[in-house]
């Protein structure tokens, strides 16, 4: 089967201040569809800098990156934007919904970016807020959304490209431990439905249970964690 | 993009309010210029722009002034001999006080009569010698069909049987009268400045079908060797400014002042904006296309402010009579200020553009570049 994600030898240097520095040091990584993958780590220690890789916003300095069998590493900036645009799906640390539009048009918004096709879009969504138990709030704006509803919003934006992988960058962080968990459950519940794979970026131990395998990043290095206990 | 763009402008009015504001204040000021501008030039040069030759020929000394020049009997008789002439007509004006009905014996209003023959806008034909056609600017002070009006120490009467339009000269109204009735003026009320036999100021000529209008006019001056020929668009701008200059420029200011407003208001939108636009790149969204979002909200804008403006500018044309203020409001003056407005918006917004390609979507993740 084709992996998800498939990263090799992949590399990140960039300047600062004249220092070259090396956030992402010879990583190897290959993820499942429909594998859930947590990357812990100290802050500064690489980790959205490797999940920023995997979803084609940075381009490695060495190395290769290919999603779904996609060789992504050489892509230039417009391929790429074209490419996240089609295949991934994120979920930001703050949410950032458009604020002017509501739950259902910020799903929406994934279509009006790119080739159009309005009926299924508007059927897609109606199903996703639906699946996200949103569908009574499809009309609210992001302001008269809680801080749970709003995650879930996002979520489902990062589904509407029916993407092959979706990156969540501390998808808790925002929320408090009872939300966080409904999110999480959410999450595992809606990837492994779709097949979809996800790498989740967390600082939080707790979001580790949900993932069906953990790998730490320290320095720019992936080491192994454990597995997901089989209670999830 | 465009559509979540004006869904924007929609939902979050406020926003945009101070900068609809002031784009509507500085469309009314275009507006209200232009259309004085226009209103002066009306009253400057009408008797040349009325005027349906194709060309009109002055003395050459006259450096392409009407007042100043004089075309005698025998150089329009060599203008008539060129070949592709089909037509020509004297044209000649004399400034002279007019009394009008129902105004005090001592209130002269200076009034430009000018002679003509060759068809003018608004007139096939010159009236029958003792009657004139008035311009907008006397029908404006009372004058009507049927209104006598003294003219000069004389007070040599002149039946108004018409109107002609935009027919102004150097900011004074006109009456427009044939060539034989201006020189019973002229010898009448004004004998210093009486003219020779045959002579106009200038010459105007109808170029014949199919013959080259610029080759028939550098005929003329090569067949007379003293003449200037022009068209009458170079005649009319070569009549002294009486303050339209000065006002194109204090457009071109405000155009410029426009350009900068719309750029300021959406570079400061755009680095308000950073944060979203990283999240809309991240997801996939192209720079040209949040670009379009940013230029059709500009043009949204300015759209709403030129068409207020034009509505205020049409509003105040009919309600102020034009007597008092010289201004003149047309479709073309409308649709050109409305696009040049809009231009300038549109290339303000624009200016976002180096701004919005520079946002590097990895920040909306948090990830270093």
């Amino acid at each position: 089967m084709t992996p998800a994600l498939d990263m090799t030898a992949v590399t990140k240097r960039y300047e600062v201040g004249g220092t070259t520095i090396t956030a992402v040091d010879d990583a190897h990584l290959e993820v499942a569809p429909g594998e859930i993958l947590a990357l812990i780590g100290p802050s500064g220690s690489g980790k959205t800098t490797l999940c920023s890789l995997a979803g084609g916003i940075l381009t490695p300095t060495e190395g290769r990156v290919a999603v779904a069998g996609t060789d992504i590493s050489d892509f230039g900036p417009r391929r790429l934007t074209d490419f996240r645009r089609e295949s991934i799906g994120f979920v930001f640390q703050s949410v950032n919904l458009v604020p002017f539009l509501t739950a259902r048009e910020n799903l929406l918004v994934v279509d009006e970016l790119g080739r159009r096709d309005r009926r299924r879009a508007r059927q897609r969504a109606d199903r996703l807020l639906a699946d996200l138990s949103l569908a009574d709030r499809a009309a609210n704006l992001p302001a008269r959304l809680s801080g749970g509803q709003r995650q879930r919003v996002a979520i489902g934006r990062a589904l509407m490209n029916e993407p092959d992988l979706v990156l969540l960058d501390e998808p808790t962080s925002a929320l408090d431990s009872t939300l966080g968990e409904q999110v999480m459950e959410l999450v595992r519940r809606q990837m492994k439905e779709r097949s979809t794979a996800a790498i989740v970026v967390t600082h939080d131990e707790r979001v580790v249970r949900f993932a069906d395998r953990t790998l730490h990043v320290s320095d720019g290095h992936l080491t192994a964690g454990r597995n997901v206990p089989s209670s999830v | 993009m465009v559509r979540l763009a004006l869904r924007e402008l929609r939902r979050r009015p406020g926003r945009f309010a101070a900068a609809g504001l002031i784009l509507f204040l500085l469309s009314v000021l275009v507006m209200f210029l232009t259309g004085l501008a226009a209103g002066l030039n009306a009253n400057t040069d009408g008797v040349l722009t009325t005027q349906r030759a194709d060309r009109v020929v002055y003395s050459a000394v006259a450096e392409d002034q009407l007042a100043q020049s004089l075309v005698t009997a025998d150089v329009r008789a060599a203008v008539e001999g060129v070949d592709g002439v089909a037509a020509t007509g004297s044209l000649a004006i004399q400034q002279l006080g007019a009394r009008l009905p129902d105004r005090d014996d001592r209130d002269l209003v200076d009034v430009v009569v000018a002679g003509f023959e060759l068809p003018i806008e608004g007139a096939d034909a010159p009236p029958v010698p003792g009657t004139g056609l008035a311009d907008a600017t006397l029908r404006e002070r009372g004058v009507r069909t049927g209104t006598t009006v003294a003219l000069g120490p004389a007070r040599t009467p002149i039946e108004v049987v018409g109107y002609v339009d935009r027919a102004g000269f150097q900011g004074q109204g006109s009456l427009w009268v044939g060539p034989t009735t201006l020189t019973d003026l002229v010898a009448a009320n004004a004998p210093g400045d009486a003219r020779p036999p045959g002579a106009a100021q200038a010459v105007v000529v109808d170029v014949a079908d199919g013959a080259d209008p610029a080759g028939v006019a550098a005929a003329v001056d090569e067949a007379t060797g003293s003449t200037s020929t022009l068209t009458t668009d170079e005649a009319a701008a070569a009549v002294p400014d009486i303050g339209g200059g000065v006002i194109q420029q204090i457009i071109g200011l405000t155009l410029v002042i426009a350009v900068a407003v719309t750029a300021l208001f959406f570079a400061l939108l755009t680095a308000e904006r950073v944060g979203l636009y990283g999240v809309l790149k991240a997801i996939g969204a192209r720079t040209r296309t949040l670009l379009a979002g940013v230029v059709a909200q500009a043009a949204v804008l300015a759209a709403i402010g030129a068409g207020l403006a034009v509505a205020a500018a049409l509003a105040f044309d009919a309600a102020v009579p034009p007597d008092a203020v010289p201004f003149e409001l047309t479709a073309r003056s409308v649709v050109l200020t409305l696009a040049v407005l809009l231009g300038a918006a549109i290339a303000g917004a624009g200016l976002s553009v180096r701004r919005v390609a520079r946002i590097d979507p990895a920040r909306a993740i948090g990830a270093s570049t």
